[in-house]
């Protein structure tokens, strides 16, 4: 941006300098939900007041952060709740939660692989487990357990190598045999006689599923409440480096003057960091899901297969939310595809055959952007005040309040916090890559 | 389903091929660079349009062969590559 004032000092231009303390700043001035409150609205029949409010574009924000999906709230809320920063914008070219945020299947779980992986997402279990009463916002979190089958002895030696580093970091999960999958899942087929016999599972108590919305919404909610601006149907159309530093964002409703902005915009995200002049390995590519009519529940754990590629849970209204591998190859649609559902379908049935006659509803699919370990890119990059929060591939939901606390931190502090020290851009030209391919390709 | 025309096999279905992805010649072992490494391995084009790929006919003629594919349409022609 070449207008005058757009450039300052390094330091005014870093959001919070000196507000390092993570104190807890203001709660949402928004009328807080209760029972209490239903109760009188329901019998008054009064409207229940905006969540959050439509704003003109101000020429500039101390931070912009790229994309309305949960990172990019999450990055937004606590900024403001625990660093002081209040003049943000998030710009989404569509709607809040839009992206891969209102397209997941909302498994939430922290038993991955890596040391680094494992402290990673059980810092956001944690966090997910508090979120509620955080945001003030019923995000269903259910902590039903998570079930990964292993279908043969590869399988079964990943579970225990598992298991153990879990164990280290304290992380609830052990490996069962197929009688006590039995006894968690009565409808699944552990015979000797099925297609892909089950030898054991990795069984995670903690895990479980959320109401993947709710979460978007609340972290909008809170942040909105704090003051930061969410505009929708804006467009990021260009960024403006000079000198090596972020001066501004370009947007199809006009230009911003800023020397902080936030890439958070997942399967975009290649796009946008282009635009700042700074290269990711990161490619693109659909993943597909499909959810069942509703029907009287009987599954209260979530089972996932990597050799049949599929995961199946079950939610609070009775459907059966089914998922899979990534699509086989790169691509920005999101089309539903027949051979997704042809294979889902059969690899179903061989897990539960019970299911056959069910009628599928829908299907969709959103978009991944992912990394070659499968860990996420996270921090500074080579331009200064061009942030990265990317690389969330097919696994990146249970990943939002963690990812939201460290960016506002490494932002607000400018030091890169240790629990995302690992996932920094330059893990590629070292070649200190955080390999989670066995703990993330399928289970998700 | 979509099609991918095989300059060998005509238009056959996408599922008898495997994606490799844009053109990215390995560089020459020896006068490669650190950074030329870097480069082939990790920095591959991702973007949301037309782009020239390699593409491996693995249930047909096994053959490689080259598309052009919008990404965002998914769209196919044939490639420029031989
Ligand atoms: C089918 C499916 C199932 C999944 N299941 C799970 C799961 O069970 N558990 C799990 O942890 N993860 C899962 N994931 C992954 C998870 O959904 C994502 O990793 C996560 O939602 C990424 O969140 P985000 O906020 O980074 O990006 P998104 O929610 O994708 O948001 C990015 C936003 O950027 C916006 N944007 C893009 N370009 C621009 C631009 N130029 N200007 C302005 N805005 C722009 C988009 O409109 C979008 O709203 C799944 C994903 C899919 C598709
Ligand atoms: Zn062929």
């Amino acid at each position: 941006m070449e207008s005058g004032g757009a450039v300052q000092s390094r330091h005014s231009n870093r959001p919070g300098s000196g507000r390092t303390s993570r104190r807890r700043t203001r709660r949402a001035p928004q009328p807080r939900y209760s029972a209490g409150r239903l109760l009188s609205k329901g019998l008054t029949k009064a409207d229940w007041p905006k969540v959050w409010r439509h704003h003109d574009l101000k020429p500039r924000y101390d931070v912009v952060i790229i994309g309305g999906g949960l990172h990019g709230l999450a990055t937004a809320y606590y900024l403001a709740a625990y660093h002081g920063v209040r003049n943000i914008a998030v710009l989404d070219k569509g709607y809040l939660g839009g992206g891969g945020s209102g397209r997941n299947t909302a498994i939430v779980r922290s038993n991955y692989l890596t040391p680094e992986g494992v402290r990673f997402y059980d810092r956001s279990l944690k966090l997910y487990e508090n979120l509620a009463s955080e945001l003030n916002f019923n995000v269903m979190f259910s902590q039903r357990g998570h079930l990964t089958l292993a279908h043969n002895d590869g399988g079964l030696r990943t579970m225990r190598w598992r298991a153990e580093v879990n164990k280290v970091q304290g992380v609830d999960s052990e490996v069962i045999g197929p009688e006590e999958i039995k006894k968690l899942v009565p409808s699944m087929d552990t015979s000797a006689q099925a297609r892909y016999p089950i030898l054991g599972a990795l069984y995670h108590p903690p895990g479980g599923i959320i109401r993947h919305d709710a979460v978007v919404w609340g972290y909008a909610r809170a942040a909105a409440g704090l003051g930061v601006h969410l505009h929708q149907e804006t467009e990021v159309t260009g960024i403006d480096v000079r000198h090596g530093r972020v001066t501004g964002v370009r947007t199809t409703r006009g230009d911003i003057a800023t020397g902080t902005v936030v890439n958070c915009t997942a399967g975009w995200a290649t796009l946008i960091s282009e635009m700042a002049g700074v290269e990711m390995p990161v490619t693109t590519s659909p993943l597909q899901a499909a959810v069942t009519e509703p029907v009287k529940p009987f599954l209260d754990t979530v089972v996932v297969s990597g050799t049949l590629h599929v995961y199946v849970s079950q939610t609070d209204r009775g459907e059966l939310v089914f998922g899979a591998s990534v699509d086989p190859f790169t691509s920005y649609s999101v089309r539903g595809s027949l051979e997704f559902v042809e294979g889902l379908a059969s690899n179903v049935l061989k897990l539960m055959p019970g299911l056959s006659k069910m009628r599928l509803l829908r299907q969709w699919a959103g978009l991944c952007d992912m990394t070659p370990d499968y860990s996420p890119i996270m921090g500074p990059t080579s331009v200064e005040g061009f942030f990265v929060d990317v690389g969330w591939g097919t696994y990146g939901f249970k990943a939002g309040p963690v990812a939201g606390e460290a960016m506002a931190e490494c932002i607000s502090t400018g030091r890169t916090p240790q629990i995302i020290a690992h996932f920094g851009l330059d893990r590629f030209r070292s070649g200190r890559l955080v390999g989670e391919k066995g703990a993330a390709a399928v289970g998700h | 389903m979509m099609q991918l025309p095989c300059p060998w096999c005509g238009p056959r279905n996408v599922t008898e091929f495997r994606h490799h992805g844009p053109h990215s010649p390995r560089p020459e072992v020896e006068p490669a660079s650190v950074e030329q490494w870097h480069r082939y391995l990790y920095l591959q084009e991702n973007p949301c349009g037309p782009v020239e790929e390699r593409w491996y006919h693995s249930a047909g003629c096994r053959r490689f062969i080259s598309i052009t594919r919008d990404t965002y349409t998914n769209a196919t022609q044939p490639g420029e590559h031989p």
